[in-house]
This record gives C-alpha cells, sequence and structure tokens, in this order.
C-alpha cells in the first residue's frame, strides 16, 4: 500500500517538476506520443510517458538538439512516436493529401461556377419574347393571333 | 472526349475510389480484432506466432523459430514496468533450473528506451537471451496489453499457456512442465 502511494505521488509530481527543470520538454510534449496510451505526451501520466519525459530532459542537458531528441526516440520506438508523421517517404502523403483535396474541391467548385455562370448568360433575357420558356410562335399561327386580337379591339 | 463521357468517367471513378476506401475500412476492421493466440484460454494450442528481433545487447538477431525443438518461455516487458522487476529473478531461476532439459527464456523488450533496458536487464541479472521489440510489432499477434506478460511454448511450437502479469515461481513450474510434455 505504502508503495502504491508513493508510486502514484511521483507519478502526480514528476510531470511538473519536470517541466520546471527542463524547458526542452515543454515544447517536445505536444510533438510526442506515449507508446502505451495512444495520446500525447502532455496528456499522459503513463509510466512510459514519465520515461520519456526523463529521456527527453538528459539529452537536452547533454546537450542533444530537439531534431536528435526526436531521431533518438524514433530509433528506439519507430516512427509512430511522433504525433505527427515525418515529411519524407511515403509519410509525407500524410501532409500531401489534404492540401491535394482542397486544392481538388475548390478548382471543382471554381469550375461549377463558372459554367453555371455561362449558363445564365446564354440564356434569353427577360424583355425578350420567349422569356417565358416557351418555343416561339410559328409566324403565321402569330400573324392569326394578332389579326384575332384586333378583332376584339 | 465529349462531356457527356467525361462525366461518366469520373463518376466511374469516384465510385471505385468509395469502394476502395469501404474495402480498406472493412479490412482494416476485421485484420484489427484478429490475434494469433486466440483461442489459448479455451484449450486450444495455437502456433505460437513467428519473430525474428534484434538482441537486446550484442549484434544479430534471434527467431523464436531456432528453438524449434525446445521448449520456449517467452516473457514481454518493459524497464518501467514495476511488476516486471518483481518476477525478474524468478525468471532467472526458471532459466538456470530448466536450460538443460531442453527450455529456453526468451525476454522481448518493447515499447522503451533502448538504454534503460539495457541498464534494466544487467541490474536484474539476466543471463537468458533478450530481444528488442521497440515499436511494439509483435505485440498485436501475441494480444500483449500490457506488461509483464509471459507465454509458454512447447517443443512443436504450439503455444500451450500465457499468464497475464507478474508470473509466479509456481506458475512457471506447472507451465514449464506443460510445454515440455
Amino acid at each position: 500500500m505504502k508503495r502504491l502511494v508513493v508510486t502514484a505521488v511521483v507519478a502526480l509530481v514528476l510531470p511538473s517538476s519536470a517541466l520546471a527543470a527542463c524547458p526542452e520538454l515543454r515544447s517536445l510534449e505536444g510533438e510526442l506520443m506515449c507508446p502505451t496510451c495512444g495520446t500525447t505526451l502532455e496528456l499522459s501520466n503513463a509510466p512510459a510517458a514519465n520515461q520519456i519525459r526523463r529521456f527527453v530532459c538528459e539529452r537536452a542537458a547533454a546537450g542533444d538538439s530537439k531534431g536528435e531528441i526526436k531521431d533518438k526516440l524514433v530509433a528506439d520506438f519507430g516512427p509512430g512516436v511522433l504525433a505527427s508523421p515525418p515529411k519524407e517517404g511515403f509519410d509525407l502523403l500524410a501532409w500531401l493529401l489534404p492540401v491535394l483535396g482542397v486544392v481538388l474541391g475548390a478548382a471543382t467548385i471554381a469550375v461549377l461556377v463558372v459554367r453555371w455562370s455561362r449558363r445564365g448568360e446564354s440564356e434569353p433575357g427577360p424583355d425578350e419574347p420567349s422569356s417565358n420558356g416557351r418555343a416561339e410562335l410559328d409566324p403565321a399561327l402569330e400573324k392569326r393571333l394578332e389579326e384575332e386580337l384586333a378583332r376584339f379591339e | 472526349m465529349t462531356a457527356g463521357r467525361l462525366k461518366l468517367v469520373g463518376q466511374i471513378a469516384a465510385i471505385g475510389l468509395v469502394a476502395a476506401l469501404l474495402a480498406l475500412l472493412i479490412w482494416k476492421v476485421a485484420g484489427g480484432s484478429e490475434s494469433e493466440v486466440e483461442g489459448l484460454g479455451s484449450g486450444k494450442t495455437p502456433r505460437a506466432p513467428g519473430f525474428k528481433l534484434p538482441r537486446l545487447t550484442g549484434e544479430g538477431k534471434l527467431s523464436l523459430a531456432s528453438y524449434r525443438g525446445k521448449a520456449v518461455v517467452v516473457n514481454f516487458w518493459a524497464s518501467w514496468c514495476i511488476p516486471c522487476k518483481t518476477e525478474a529473478p524468478r525468471l532467472e531461476k526458471a532459466w538456470r533450473t530448466y536450460r538443460d532439459r531442453g527450455v529456453v527464456v526468451l525476454g522481448v523488450n518493447s515499447q522503451d528506451v533502448s538504454s534503460d533496458a539495457r541498464r534494466f536487464a544487467k541490474q536484474v541479472g539476466w543471463t537468458y537471451p533478450l530481444v528488442r521489440d521497440g515499436p511494439g510489432d509483435i505485440l498485436g499477434p501475441y494480444a500483449v496489453a500490457a506488461f509483464p506478460e509471459t507465454f509458454f511454448v512447447d517443443r512443436r511450437g504450439k503455444l500451450v499457456a500465457r499468464i497475464d502479469g507478474e508470473v509466479s515461481e509456481d506458475e512457471l513450474a506447472a507451465n514449464i512442465e506443460r510445454a515440455l510434455t
């Protein structure tokens, strides 16, 4: 029981004290995943997450850059330890596809808008005889209709 | 190409894309829930999923298949796991006790910082073979959800038992005998 309490206290205290002692951790916590819990480091208090926090601080104290620390973690845990996929190789698709999707969507909308606006322009205006959408009358029929109307005037 | 034909090609491509994404989803969902060791608890003895992993200390790789003909105790562990430390001497004792009878204890270190893992192995004094699966690629096939976890493989490469959590001396002895028969 005593061991359990001590473990719990250490688990709760470690992240905040580590953050104070190691500023590099603050910038990396959101970019690294806890390997056992599927969340970023900043959202986890799991032992595996605390181990990575300690590793980050140790390597930063030894003079490693952020990139070097990440490379070492990828060598140990695989690319899954990174919260976002690397911008190279096959993983580059994860960055390119959303942009491609947005560009294709915008292009489709642009093409449709142009097409619809052209269709609107080619239709007859409201002041033209056939604005009711019906076919124009045969000239003979139209002449006869005018004669009939004249008889009523 | 006429406008109508272009439209038809576009529609076919869109349907094909949706069908491909749906097939991918079904494949991932169906594959994700399937483990090769299912049925072990209900008396079945499935084949132990194979692996070939780099040694934790030293050069080269070790494969489970290379121990065919021997009973193998496969123990999954990590240096940050407290029960792994508690059970460590029992595994070492089992290795020393049963190795002459054709038993191998094989430690699989996973989801761990490699330097911490090597330090841990040295501290607890393990002398049996240790391999490393950093990303945890074989945790899925073995359905390992937490550490430690211990599997017992018989001489024909079949799984005969698994112990979730810390393994006791009695459990080690009983299951090693089972794997030897």
